[in-house]
């Protein structure tokens, strides 16, 4: 089939204006928030509704074409990617709250819901989405589903899986499954969890189009303090200490030097610019414990030479805190014409050893990396700064990641915490796992797409490369 | 050879996060990347390095942007998007060739007619005698859309040059009459120089002041927009003034980029950077402590202005005006800060648009259950007051300083 009647057939499916084939607008497809590889997909359609997605997945499985499943295109990894075109297929348009069952606390959604608006339409009844990703404002139930994403919460309330209750997919040959719990029934779910095994499969097992999400009961009570620090070790020493000391926090995010002073000059929170690290750590639960936590947490800070601690004084500063702290990648824009986001584990005792490492890698490269994560979950994210007009800059940036990952895995940790693998990891699967895991993986993924159609060339070792990888130089990004 | 028409650093201050797509009203609408400012600013990138050319399919998707800005406060990185919009459309005038209807009313309809106050009340009163059924028929489409917009009773009425205050004297401020606002709500004028007279305001409204700019701003002829800040600022500066007022968003917010927009210009750059800093939006220079609580049980909403919530980031200051009226009869509505589809001159160049996010606000709206709804542009006025008119609500609309003289004794 070529493009023209292929383009005729996904009109006669969704509509004129929900199909894109001209070359010029295909153009913002060509890649997610990671921007080091790009390809155009063949066409682009934004469905309505599930049965318009079922007869344009089918019409590709006759067709033996690609289909890259889309939410709003935040990954960090590449995972939607067009490596070799095909039909990518956009929830933007599938994006309601279909209903909110305040009682049994869930939420039926369409995929293309954004993360944030679930939790706006709850306050109302005291409840909310926990999965906080730092991208909720904008990135789909969809993606987080197929990258099982975190947050800053998540060290407490857990990923995506421990929310996601059951979700309608439509697999590669066009059929459609609800897997877990169904919008009528009951939590517990007999036989295999299929709807555990397919969370986190990066678009890879077929096209979720609603989910049933679950709700949490707000805390009554929340104490947030701010640790200001002289180095990030001392930091990293106060992390591993109040993890030791049986708490755990709601969530416990470092930030180091160069970070506040971008997140300073966007958001003029009044951070210190001389600070070495600043610890976020929030506690929630009833007020009395939260209380009690708290003092334990200032002395732990002050044994390790906070300079200064303090705890937000309302739900103003609380908020401001926050903001600070999930549009900190972004205020990063500010200092850098690119950044390369890496994201690795390490354990949670080896915090201080891998930012000394870190630290090493900027000298080495001669490049800027600030960090801003999850320090209660050993999950890291360098920001690798660059500039990809000058020469070899990228390369440079790209080695220095890969220099940051060899080490997690030395250290026992893992190459990705929640952005996932999509295009940009496949090289450290082999190093994270053994041939027989692979293959496991793959035997899974057969089981749901045996053409291996549904958004091919990520993940597994081996994958095709885009044509456009370490891209030209050109202004854009 | 392509010219650089947006500044580079500017343009490389998006690193392409998508956290703004949410915050989009024309994404929100259609799901397409190209019409999200993430993606705009890729089009507008590529079009500069030439990988993509200015075609109709392109122009569609940069000329559906409402300007509202809405992204720039979900940006992270501090994007200057509506300055990137400006040059971007500024240079796609001058090299893009329209259709003879689109120039006809870009270049005709609204650009010879809305800055100028005196044919927008020949057209106004011509738009009476049209709305008789006989002559209805014989009008395009559009312009029985822009029909409806206009109000059946414009009052027409420039303020007094000067109006002294009453009260015990803090000071004195120049006024802006704006051209929509003056010739469609008179009597907005004339309720918002009361406040400001109430609260010990001298207010002067010079005669030499003209059109803020701001259609021409937005539609990428920023030559013409430089000539009426020119001639405002020289108007204002004879006066020695503790603030300039105006009570419409979109003025505004061109009126305090007077500074940036004649950056370039030696002769200029200072004095319009001063005439910038003066300006203040109504609800930012009055203050609540005099304003007395009505006594009536009518439930009212608020609506931001994109112009106002957006650029100018004023969002807190009308609602605690509005509060300190409404009390606990004050309600907020969903959605406040997405664009109603107005946007200047909007909903004539894209009628379609316009009213997909005019029914999303005047569902919105609907929701609330509000018997008032307060803004505080005479563009949202219009737009939102037409929408819950063929929505056969009877919700009313009423600019802030209306609300609050009406309201407030
Ligand atoms: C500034 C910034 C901060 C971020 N912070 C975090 C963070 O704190 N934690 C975190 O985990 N991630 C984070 N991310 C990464 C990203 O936002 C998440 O991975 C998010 O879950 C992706 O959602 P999306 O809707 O944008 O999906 P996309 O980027 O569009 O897609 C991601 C993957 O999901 C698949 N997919 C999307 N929708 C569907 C569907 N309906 N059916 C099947 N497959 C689908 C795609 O094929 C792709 O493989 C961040 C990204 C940015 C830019
Ligand atoms: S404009 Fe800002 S929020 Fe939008 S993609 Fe660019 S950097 Fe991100
Ligand atoms: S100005 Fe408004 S319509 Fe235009 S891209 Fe920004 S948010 Fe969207």
């Amino acid at each position: 089939m070529n493009k023209e009647e292929l383009a005729n057939q996904l009109r006669s499916i969704c509509g004129a204006d929900a199909v894109i084939t001209d070359e010029q607008e295909l153009v913002v497809y060509e890649c997610d928030a990671y921007t080091l590889q790009k390809n155009h997909p063949t066409a682009v359609v934004l469905p309505q509704n599930t049965e318009e997605v079922v007869a344009v997945v089918r019409l590709c499985a006759e067709n033996d074409l690609p289909i890259i499943p889309r939410g709003a295109g935040t990954s960090l990894s590449g995972t939607v990617l067009a490596v070799e075109g095909g039909v990518m297929i956009a929830l933007t348009r599938m994006n309601r709250i279909l209903s909110l069952d305040t009682r049994n606390r869930r939420a039926l959604v369409e995929a293309g819901c954004v993360n944030s608006w679930i939790t706006q339409k709850a306050d109302n009844f005291g409840l909310f989405f926990a999965p906080d990703p730092s991208s909720q404002s904008a990135c789909t139930i969809g993606g987080n589903v197929a990258t099982n994403a975190g947050g800053p919460h998540t060290l407490k309330n857990g990923v995506t899986t421990n929310h996601i209750l059951g979700y309608e997919i439509v697999l590669p040959d066009g059929s459609i499954e609800w897997l877990g719990t169904t919008p009528e029934g009951g939590e517990e779910v007999d036989g295999f969890d299929l709807r555990g095994a397919t969370i986190g499969c990066e678009g890879m097992f077929g096209v979720i189009t609603r989910v049933l999400v679950r709700l949490t009961k707000k805390p009554t009570s929340f104490k947030t303090y701010l640790g200001v620090f002289d180095s990030v070790d001392a930091a990293s020493q106060t992390v591993s200490d109040i993890i030791a000391a049986g708490i755990i926090p709601a969530a416990l995010e470092m930030m180091d030097q160069l970070i506040i002073r971008a997140v300073e000059e966007a958001y003029h929170f009044g951070f210190p610019l001389d600070a070495g690290a600043i610890l976020i750590v929030e506690l929630d639960g009833l007020s009395g414990g939260v209380g009690d936590q708290g003092q334990i947490v200032e002395t732990i800070c002050k044994q390790n030479e906070a300079r200064e601690v303090r705890a937000a004084k309302d739900e103003e500063e609380r908020a401001a805190i926050w903001k600070c702290r999930k549009r900190a990648f972004g205020a990063v824009g500010r200092i850098s014409p690119n950044y390369l986001t890496q994201d690795g584990v390490v354990p949670r005792s080896k915090v201080p050893e891998i930012m000394r490492f870190i630290k090493a890698t900027s000298v080495k490269y001669n490049l800027r990396i600030p960090n801003v994560f999850h320090a209660g979950d050993g999950n890291i994210h360098p920001l690798i700064l660059f500039d990809e007009r000058k020469d070899g800059e990228v390369k440079q940036a790209l080695r220095a990641g890969e220099d940051i990952l060899n080490k997690c895995i030395e250290m026992g940790g893992s190459v990705s915490g929640e952005h996932g693998i999509g295009a940009e990891k496949i090289d450290f699967m082999e190093r994270q796992f053994s041939k027989d895991d692979l293959g496991a993986m793959q035997f899974l993924r057969i089981a749901f797409d045996p053409g291996k159609r549904c958004n091919p060339h990520k993940m597994f070792p081996g994958s095709k490369r885009c044509s456009d990888f370490a891209p030209r130089k050109q202004a854009a990004a | 050879m392509i010219q650089n028409f947006i500044s580079e650093e500017k343009s490389l201050a998006c690193v392409h996060c998508g956290l703004c797509l949410s915050a989009c009203p024309t994404y929100l609408e259609t799901g397409n990347e190209n019409d999200s400012p993430r993606g705009r600013i890729y089009l507008m990138r590529n079009i500069q390095t030439q990988r993509v050319t200015v075609d109709n399919t392109v122009m569609r998707h940069i000329d559906l942007c409402l300007g509202c800005r809405a992204c720039e406060n979900a940006c992270p990185s501090g994007v200057e998007y509506g300055h990137l919009l400006e040059h971007a459309r500024d240079y796609f005038e001058k090299t893009h060739n329209r259709s003879f209807s689109q120039t006809f009313l870009r270049r005709i309809a609204i650009e010879q007619v809305f800055p100028f106050p005196w044919r927008l009340k020949f057209v106004l009163f011509f738009s009476t005698i049209l709305r008789l059924p006989i002559f209805r028929w014989a009008l395009p489409q559009f312009a029985k859309e822009s029909l409806l917009l206009l109000p059946k009773e414009a009052i027409s009425k420039s303020p007094p040059e000067y109006s002294p205050s009453l009260e015990k004297n803090v000071g004195r401020v120049g006024f802006i009459e704006g051209c929509v606002m003056q010739v469609m709500f008179g009597a907005t004028h004339d309720n918002s120089i009361a406040l400001l007279n109430q609260q010990g305001w001298d207010v002067a409204s010079p005669k030499k002041q003209g059109c803020c700019g701001a259609l021409y701003a937005h539609s990428g002829q920023l030559d013409k927009a430089r000539e009426c800040a020119r001639n405002n600022i020289a108007a204002f500066e004879r006066e020695k003034l503790d603030a300039i007022i105006i009570n419409a968003a979109g003025c505004g917010s061109t009126l305090k980029e007077y500074g940036q927009l004649l950056g370039n210009d030696p002769a200029w750059s200072e004095r319009a950077a001063r005439f910038s800093a003066k300006v203040k939006d109504l609800s930012e220079w009055i203050t609540p402590e005099n304003l007395k609580p009505s006594n009536r049980e009518i439930i009212v909403t608020y609506q931001d202005a994109c112009h106002l919530a957006h650029p100018q980031g004023v969002t807190a200051e009308p609602r605690e005006l509005v509060k300190a009226v409404a009390g606990d009869n004050y309600i907020e509505l969903q959605e406040a800060d997405v664009c109603c589809g107005s946007a200047g001159s909007y909903n004539l160049t894209e009628p379609e648009m316009a009213k997909k996010l005019q029914n999303r606000k005047v569902r919105n709206l609907i929701d609330t259950g509000a018997e008032i709804v307060v803004t505080a542009n005479p563009g949202c006025l219009l737009q939102i007051q037409s929408g819950l008119k063929k929505a056969g609500s009877g919700m009313k609309i009423m600019h802030l300083a209306d609300y609050l003289i009406e309201y407030g004794e």
